[in-house]
C-alpha cells in the first residue's frame, strides 16, 4: 500500500476549504441577511412628517439651552454631591456583597450546587436593566437616593461578582494544588492562593464599577432615584433648557473626571 | 514507611489511569517513578495525598491509612507530605519567603497567617531553608521575579518546610535546562537523604533517574513493570516499559564521562559543607 502511495502523481489542484461548504447553504445564508436587512429598513417606519416638525423644535431648544444657566448653583452642586455619593456607596457595598458570591460563583472552588446557586443569582441579577430595577426600588422605597443607591449596589454586586469569579475560575490550577497540599483548608487557600492572584484585577474591576456608577447615578435619577439625574428630569419637564444645558455640561466635566481617576488608579494596579 | 497495594484510580471518563499498584517504601530512599506520558505517574503520587481521590486500594504512611481519613484528617496527614511539581506552582504573586512559610500554612492558625506572623522558629527555619537551597537574600523577591530554577529552589524549600515524612515530587526538572535539572536534582536527593526523607519523583528523564535514584520503578499503563535497583535498568527493561527502541545511548553505563559514580561537587560548595555538617 505505501508504494502505491509512493508513485501516485503530485495533486496539480488545490482549493481553499470554504467555512460553509455547500454552496447553497452558503448563498442561501447570504439572500437570508439581505432580506433581513431589506425588512429592518422597512420596520423602521419613518414619519417624514414627524421629522420635518421636530426640527423647528429642537432649534427652539437649542437656542432656548443657551446661554447655559448656572445661577441655580447650589441645587446643582447638591445634585452632584448626592450622585457622587450614591456612587461611592453602591460600589463600596457592592465590592464587599461581591466578594463571597464571587468565590461561591467559582467552579474550581466550591461544591457544585453551591456553585450553580451562586450563578443564578449572578445571572439574574444581570437581568434587568438597571431602569428596571430603580423603577422597582422606587415603588418599594419612594423617591430619593435610597432607591438609588440600592440598584446601583445590585448592578454592581453583579458585575464585580461575576468578574471576580471567573478571574478565580481562570487561575492556574497547579497554584491551588499546591496549597491544598501543604495541609491548608479552605480558608487558609484564599489567603494564600486566591486573594494574590486575583486582588489586583478585584480592584481594577472595582475602580472601573466606581466610574460606571458615577455615570449611571446620572442616569437612575431619571426615574426618581435620586441624584442629579432627578434634578435634570425636572428641568425637561418645566422646560427649563438652560438649567438643563448647565445640568448636561457638568456631567459631562463628572464623567470624564471619572474616567481619568479610574483610569489613574488601574494604571498603578499593575 | 508507606505502603501501597491495590491501588486503582479510574477517572469518571472510564480512563484507567491505575490498576493494581502496589510497593513499600521502607526505607528513606529517593524512588524514581519512569514510564511514558499517560502511564499514570502523576496520578500515582497524586493519590497518596488524595489531590486525586483513589478508586480503590491501600496507601499507609506510617501507621496512617490515607484513604479513610475524613476531611481534618487528611488536612493533616498533608502537612506530613511535601509535594513539588514541574510547574513549581508557586504564588506568584507573593513573595519568596511567604511562599516558603505557606509550607507551614497547616501548622498555624488562620490569625497568625493572615498577619503574616508564623512562630519565630518558623521563621528562622524558613531563614536557613533559603540559604540551603542556595537562595539567601531572596526573601523579599516577588516569585513571578525568579528564574526557573530558582523558583524550583522555592518549591523545594516549602515542601521541606513542612517536615514532611515523605516528599512526592512530579517531574522536578521537565521544564529546566539540562545543567539546571542536574543541579536541582542533585539539591533534592541530598536534602532527602540528609533528612531521612523518602522521595517519591516521577521523573521522564532515564539517565537522570538512574543517577540519582536509589531505586526506579517502571509504569505502563497504570502497572507496575520494573522495581529494582538503578543500575538493573537495562535495555530490555526499558524495552518493556516504553516500548521498541534503540536504547543504547539511554543507559548510564559506568565509566561514561562526567555522569558517573558519585557526585562530585566543586570543593567551594557551602552547601556540602552543611551537608556534612549535618551528616556529622
Amino acid at each position: 500500500m505505501s508504494a502505491k502511495a509512493d508513485s501516485a502523481p503530485v495533486a496539480l489542484r488545490w482549493q481553499r476549504i470554504r467555512m460553509i461548504p455547500n454552496p447553497w447553504l452558503r448563498f442561501g445564508l447570504l439572500a437570508v441577511a439581505l432580506a433581513y436587512f431589506a425588512w429592518s429598513v422597512g420596520a423602521l417606519d419613518i414619519n417624514w412628517h414627524r421629522v420635518a416638525n421636530g426640527i423647528p423644535r429642537a432649534a427652539n431648544m437649542l437656542t432656548r439651552m443657551f446661554p447655559p444657566d448656572f445661577g441655580r448653583w447650589s441645587l446643582l452642586f447638591k445634585g452632584v454631591l448626592e450622585s457622587v455619593q450614591m456612587a461611592f456607596a453602591a460600589s463600596f457595598f457592592g465590592m464587599l456583597l461581591a466578594i463571597p458570591l464571587g468565590i461561591c460563583g467559582a467552579v474550581n472552588l466550591v461544591p457544585r450546587p453551591v456553585y450553580l446557586v451562586a450563578r443564578t443569582l449572578i445571572i439574574l441579577s444581570r437581568t434587568f436593566h438597571e431602569i428596571i430595577i430603580a423603577i422597582f426600588f422606587v415603588k418599594i422605597f419612594g423617591f430619593g437616593p435610597l432607591a438609588g443607591v440600592l440598584t446601583l449596589v445590585v448592578a454592581s454586586t453583579s458585575f464585580i461578582s461575576k468578574m471576580l469569579a471567573e478571574d478565580i475560575e481562570n487561575m492556574p490550577p497547579g497554584q491551588l494544588e499546591a496549597i491544598r497540599a501543604t495541609g491548608a483548608g479552605f480558608p487558609k487557600l484564599l489567603l494564600y492562593c486566591v486573594s494574590p492572584q486575583v486582588l489586583p484585577r478585584y480592584l481594577g474591576v472595582s475602580i472601573y464599577r466606581l466610574d460606571a456608577n458615577i455615570r449611571h447615578s446620572t442616569v437612575v435619577g431619571i426615574v426618581g432615584a435620586g441624584g442629579i439625574g432627578q434634578v435634570l428630569a425636572a428641568t425637561f419637564s418645566r422646560y427649563d433648557y438652560d438649567f438643563s444645558l448647565a445640568i448636561l455640561i457638568t456631567i459631562v466635566s463628572l464623567v470624564f473626571a471619572g474616567e481619568f481617576f479610574s483610569n489613574w488608579v488601574r494604571g498603578h494596579l499593575r | 514507611m508507606l505502603t501501597i497495594s491495590n491501588l486503582e484510580k479510574v477517572y469518571p471518563t472510564g480512563t484507567k489511569a491505575l490498576s493494581g499498584v502496589g510497593f513499600t517504601v521502607d526505607t528513606p530512599q529517593v524512588v524514581a517513578i519512569i514510564g511514558p506520558s499517560g502511564a499514570g505517574k502523576s496520578t500515582l503520587i497524586r493519590c497518596i495525598n488524595r489531590l486525586v481521590e483513589p478508586t480503590r486500594g491501600l496507601v499507609k504512611l506510617h501507621d496512617t491509612d490515607i484513604l479513610t481519613l475524613n476531611r481534618s484528617e487528611l488536612r493533616r496527614a498533608r502537612r506530613r507530605m511535601g509535594m513539588i511539581f514541574q510547574e513549581y506552582n508557586l504564588v506568584e504573586r507573593l513573595t519568596v519567603m511567604e511562599n516558603v512559610l505557606s509550607g507551614r500554612l497547616g501548622y498555624v492558625s488562620f490569625w497568625r497567617a493572615y498577619r503574616r506572623k508564623f512562630p519565630p522558629e518558623d521563621v528562622r527555619a524558613a531563614f536557613v531553608m533559603l540559604e540551603r537551597v542556595g537562595l539567601a537574600g531572596y526573601q523579599d523577591t516577588r516569585a513571578d521575579a525568579l528564574s526557573g530554577g530558582q523558583r524550583q529552589r522555592v518549591g523545594i524549600a516549602r515542601a521541606l518546610m513542612q517536615k514532611p515524612d515523605l516528599l512526592l515530587v512530579d517531574e522536578p526538572t521537565a521544564s529546566l535546562d539540562p545543567k539546571t535539572a542536574r543541579e536541582i536534582m542533585r539539591l533534592l536527593v541530598e536534602l532527602a537523604h540528609d533528612r531521612g526523607t523518602p522521595a517519591l519523583v516521577n521523573i521522564h528523564d532515564v539517565a537522570l533517574a538512574q543517577t540519582f535514584a536509589d531505586r526506579i520503578i517502571g509504569l505502563r499503563q497504570g502497572e507496575i513493570v520494573f522495581d529494582d535497583t538503578a543500575d538493573q535498568v537495562t535495555e530490555a527493561v526499558l524495552t518493556d516499559i516504553y516500548g521498541e527502541e534503540d536504547w543504547s545511548t539511554t543507559i548510564r553505563r559506568e565509566g561514561n564521562g562526567a555522569d558517573n559514580g558519585p557526585e562530585t561537587k566543586p570543593p567551594d560548595d557551602k552547601n556540602g559543607l552543611i551537608r556534612e555538617a549535618a551528616a556529622g
